[in-house]
């Protein structure tokens, strides 16, 4: 690169950066394309590619062909309209017991933790770096019928004599708040610890009571993490299979479930892509109303806070 | 001034969050004791005494070297092509300005807002209509797909708190593009790097869902646990989840006692110069 151009443009970042641009203006494009192109052709087009084929008809033996039936839509919802309502149900219920459990703990490692707040954050996340499945699979052995928790939480009357833990929707809802309590905890205290403490201190000194204090200035300026950590919870959780698999019965199963059998089960393709198909347009709606509130690159920073 | 009623309230604060760390290491406490329990039978749900012998012989069990060693293998081949690929995504999008840059970070985030049995179905789909028969390398297609979000977003937080300052003086000292990226971009990078290579193959380890629907007749372990589950997971799968979790526990220690040096150092150096603004 030649000096020349660089040396008599105006001191400062604009110049510089300006004449760089123009003359590797291909370069952005070579550094872009083959990451772009992977998610367009293993994502995008994929994703396109269930709506046709939820529009097609056959069976697995004799292959699919493309009959633009539309009347799939219709069909699938009305079958499996328990299966969504379930999911939606207890997503939300995970939601709202993960936002429970972990506001608190997230203001604790924002404010009152100290110097042991990194620590406290490595305790959260690390639980996460042992396989999903084996943690479910640890959680029946916590819950299974004849365990030392089951039976104490009979003997105080929380679960009565014949009752069981396991195989319940008690022990899938535990399951997915366990599952997703990270995602909640994360964006909170990165929301919370962002927060300028002296406002609080200010709305005191004004005579303002901590739980009006608290109220009007601490809640609203953890909005955006509150919002990010209840979509970060919530979308995951719509589409959880695992802990309705290994904590549920058929009775428990959520739409995951559903879409999981279709595919590699029944192998009823349209049926599964049509599902699949809905998910991600329920999705999309979710997170098209969430970025016109607080940004997609807000959001996205929040997931790996 | 506090009163009485703030101090209850900060203590029960702590007892809560001390109950919430809790919950969230309750099942880690089950796979670790249960790794060093002497069952009888297949099953592996209760107690029956203190052996080490799931210790001494971690792949005693048909199947689960060759899943352990194919998941490390696809983690590890995941990584690097999604390291490569995201650290130029990210370069891209941070330094340059071009047309589409906003619908490409758009494209980027995506796939980590998508519900992952949706990720897994629409690939499965695809793969179907294409005819591709499903195995190793449909999953490490599948495994860099849905971890390509997270490293751009770990290297584009990296590069945007670094000073252009310091790439633009490299370049008015006469040294090309590629140089300065060489020798200033990627070693300011480097701990980024480093923690989205971790997180990429965390990810890629743990995955079930996509794998799940993308694996053909390769077996991971996720898959051998999730296919164990059904007649009693062998205490070999909590042998090995121990150690994966002992070993990400010391990678941590080892990058936090390198950061402390790296900022010990960098202080010593840099502190004539706070302008810098390292």
């Amino acid at each position: 690169m030649s000096l020349g151009g660089e040396a008599a443009a105006p001191r400062g970042q604009a110049g510089g950066w300006l004449t760089l641009r123009r003359r590797k203006s291909l370069l952005p494009l070579a550094l872009v394309l083959p990451g772009l192109l992977w998610l367009i052709i293993f994502y995008a087009v994929p994703i396109l590619s269930q709506l046709w084929i939820s529009l097609q008809t056959g069976n697995p033996d004799d292959g699919f062909a493309q009959t633009w039936n539309w009347a799939i839509y219709a069909d699938s919802i009305s079958e499996y309209s328990e299966q969504m309502l379930r999911s939606l149900q207890y997503a939300g219920t995970a939601t709202i017991a993960c936002f429970i459990i972990g506001f608190p703990l997230a203001y604790f490692i924002a404010f009152k933790a100290g110097r042991w707040r990194n620590l406290f954050l490595l305790l959260v996340v690390l639980p996460f770096f042992t396989s999903l499945i084996v943690r479910t699979v640890a959680w029946q052995t916590i819950l299974t019928d004849d365990s030392w928790i089951t039976n104490a939480l009979k003997t105080i009357g929380l679960v009565p004599e014949d009752g069981r833990l396991l195989a319940t929707s008690f022990a899938v809802i535990a399951g997915i708040t366990y599952n997703f309590l990270p995602f909640m905890v994360l964006p909170l205290y990165a929301s919370l610890e962002r927060m300028d403490r002296t406002l609080v201190e200010a709305a005191t000194d004004l005579y303002a009571s901590r739980w009006t204090a608290f109220r009007r200035i601490t809640l609203p300026l953890a909005g955006p993490g509150i919002f990010a950590g209840v979509l970060l919870t919530f979308i995951p959780a719509i589409g959880d299979y695992i802990n309705a698999q290994l904590l549920g019965t058929s009775q428990q199963y959520m739409i995951g479930n559903v879409i999981q059998s279709q595919y590699l089960v029944v192998r009823e393709y349209p049926t599964a892509a049509a599902l699949s198909f809905i998910m991600m347009l329920v999705v999309l709606v979710i997170i098209a109303v969430a970025a016109r509130f607080i940004g997609t690159k807000r959001l996205s920073e929040a997931a790996v806070a | 001034m506090r009163t009485p009623l703030d101090r209850l309230r900060d203590g029960l604060l702590g007892v809560w969050s001390f109950g919430a760390v809790l919950f969230l290491f309750v099942p880690i406490f089950v796979i670790v004791l249960f790794s060093f329990n002497d069952n009888q039978g297949r099953f592996n749900f209760t107690w029956q005494g203190f052996t080490l012998r799931h210790w001494t012989d971690p792949f005693g069990v048909e199947g689960l070297q060759q899943a352990f060693v194919t998941s490390i293998g696809l983690a590890a081949l995941t990584t690097i092509i999604a390291v490569v690929l995201g650290v130029c995504v990210a370069l891209a999008l941070v330094r340059y300005k071009w047309r589409g840059r906003v619908a490409a970070g758009g494209l980027v985030f995506l796939p980590l807002a998508t519900p992952e049995v949706v990720l897994g179905a629409a690939l499965l789909g695809w793969f179907l209509t294409l005819g591709l028969i499903r195995g190793f390398v449909t999953l490490v297609i599948a495994h860099v797909m849905f971890t390509l979000g997270y490293v751009v977003i770990t290297i584009r937080a990296r590069l945007e708190g670094m000073d252009v300052h310091i790439e633009e003086a490299a370049m008015d000292l006469g040294a090309n593009q590629w140089t300065t990226l060489r020798k200033i971009t990627l070693p300011l990078l480097a701990p980024g790097i480093a923690a989205a290579s971790l997180l990429c193959f965390a990810i890629s380890i743990d995955d079930f869902v996509v794998s799940n629907f993308n694996a053909g007749q390769t077996v991971t372990f996720p898959l051998f646990v999730y296919g164990a589950a059904r007649q009693g997971v062998p205490p070999q799968v909590n042998v090995l989840a121990t150690a994966m979790l002992l070993f990400v526990v010391l990678l941590m220690f080892l990058n936090l006692g390198f950061q402390r040096r790296a900022a010990r150092r960098q202080n010593r150096d840099i502190e004539p110069t706070p302008a810098l603004g390292l």
